[in-house]
């Protein structure tokens, strides 16, 4: 993984994201290492992401490394018209590792193609977001004490979210049962279901979350973006139609965990704050450290 | 056969015959091959009748010979075109085209939110499906198809 990019989850094999997974492991019992001591990273971020950004920030600074960037493009050569690989070849002059996030689809792996230093894809549009999925992979294992075998359920919207299609690709290595609950507009495109299909994984689809989630290991709640979007009228059918309550989780398992990618706006309702099965702040953690072991293995430290 | 009806476009000594391209596509199979930026004769044939295509378009290209590899490059928009190598009036050899694995540099990916329609950069597809064409852009990852194709 040394000096490699990681622009699209498919970039790990299922040994490297283990590894990924029990480094991320070590810096959660003893997150304070000073190992990127006189190391610079930037953090370019093209598009604002605060919860991020601040993630990565944090991961580099309790590695003892420092932060150089810019959190939106505004503020940066960028509005006076400099392209992406001219910002990019700057930027690797004055830095060993590039976080970069933008709006276009594919800007991180052409960044990755002209970079001399690695980058470090923090979500390209609607198109991959890796560092997420390694997260919310840690967070399974975690709260599940493992990731084979385990019934996943995905509500709200499946078709834009890219966290999703990330997590289940990850997944696949893992013997999963997905169980896919979105509205007909919003369902999980044929693509994904034709991938496993050929890994010969087994899936649900449903339309309402009723008792369908009562088996599931994990709920993996999304929020129905209003940027994805390119009719506003569609957004506003579809956007109140899945919200979690408290009531909703009285059958549930009990090891079963809540998790979402963050920031929500309605999905889950906060009286679920309080249930132990809520698990999206704790998850959000969990970024922390699985970026320290991801940033700690491409710089060559760990 | 072909000699005995009335050639709609004059016959070359030495070169190569595209022939049976869509009409509609005679001025990209133009800009891919480059035949806007050479020196030799260039002569062709457009809205002829064709009974496979309806209309179609003809180039004859004087002293060139191509390589199978710029040729294939048209099958994207003349996955029928049927050529033939002239040297000295007749027919030597006959070719068709046939799609590459890979596409580089000459469609534009159809996700207008994809960096290549952005930045000034070359784009490349790998090809997913051969015919109707599907190819799977390198950068977002979006398909683009043969209904979409647009060459740039």
């Amino acid at each position: 993984m040394k000096n490699r990019s990681l622009v699209s989850i498919t970039d790990y094999n299922k040994d490297e994201m283990l590894q990924i997974l029990d480094l991320a492991g070590e810096f959660e019992k003893n997150p304070r290492q000073d190992l990127l001591h006189g190391s610079v990273v930037a953090t370019l971020f093209f598009e604002p992401s605060t919860r991020t950004r601040l993630s990565f920030e944090s991961a580099v600074n309790r590695l003892g490394g420092s932060v150089i960037g810019f959190s939106d493009s505004s503020s940066s050569s960028v509005s006076k018209g400099e392209t992406l690989k001219d910002t990019i070849l700057t930027v690797s002059n004055y830095s060993d590792l590039i976080v970069m996030r933008h709006p276009l689809e594919g800007s991180a792996k052409y960044a990755s193609e002209v970079s001399p230093v690695p980058i470090i894809n923090a979500g390209d549009g609607a198109h991959q977001h890796p560092t997420q999925t390694l997260l919310d992979m840690y967070s399974i294992r975690k709260t599940q004490g493992r990731l084979d075998n385990l019934r996943i359920c995905m509500v709200g919207d499946l078709k834009y979210g890219r966290t999703v299609h990330s997590l289940l690709i990850a997944m696949i290595h893992f013997n999963p049962v997905f169980v896919f609950i979105a509205p007909e507009e919003l369902k999980m495109p044929d693509e994904y279901k034709l991938l496993l299909d050929k890994n010969g994984i087994e899936y649900h689809e449903y339309k309402d979350i009723g008792d369908n989630m009562d088996d599931a290991d994990i709920i993996y709640m999304t929020r129905v973006q209003r940027e994805r979007f390119s009719d506003p009228l569609e957004y506003e059918k579809v956007k109140n139609v899945y919200i979690l309550r408290n009531a909703m989780l009285g059958n549930t398992k009990p090891n079963v965990k809540v998790l979402h990618p963050l920031p929500r706006v309605n999905e889950i309702n906060y009286d679920v704050d309080a249930n132990p099965k809520a698990y999206y702040f704790e998850q959000a953690l969990n970024g922390v450290f699985t970026r320290m072991a991801i940033i700690s293995k491409i710089l060559g430290v760990k | 056969m072909e000699a005995k009806k009335e050639l709609k476009v004059n016959a070359i000594k030495n070169g190569t015959v595209i022939d049976h391209i869509p009409s509609q596509n005679l001025f990209s199979v133009i800009n891919i091959l480059g035949l806007n930026n050479i020196q030799q004769q260039v002569t062709f044939g457009f809205n002829l009748e064709s009974k496979k295509l309806g209309k179609k378009a003809i180039i004859k290209v004087a002293d060139i010979y191509f390589k199978d590899a710029e040729l294939n490059k048209i099958s994207l928009v003349a996955p029928d075109a049927k050529l033939n190598i002239i040297r000295d009036y007749e027919v030597v050899e006959k070719k068709v085209v046939s799609i590459p694995d890979e596409v580089t540099a000459i469609v534009k990916c159809m996700n207008p939110k994809c960096i290549t329609n952005h930045e000034q950069m070359v784009t490349s597809f790998e090809v997913v499906r051969k015919g109707p064409a599907a190819l799977k852009c390198r950068y977002c990852e979006k398909i683009t198809d043969q209904d979409h194709l647009e060459i740039i």
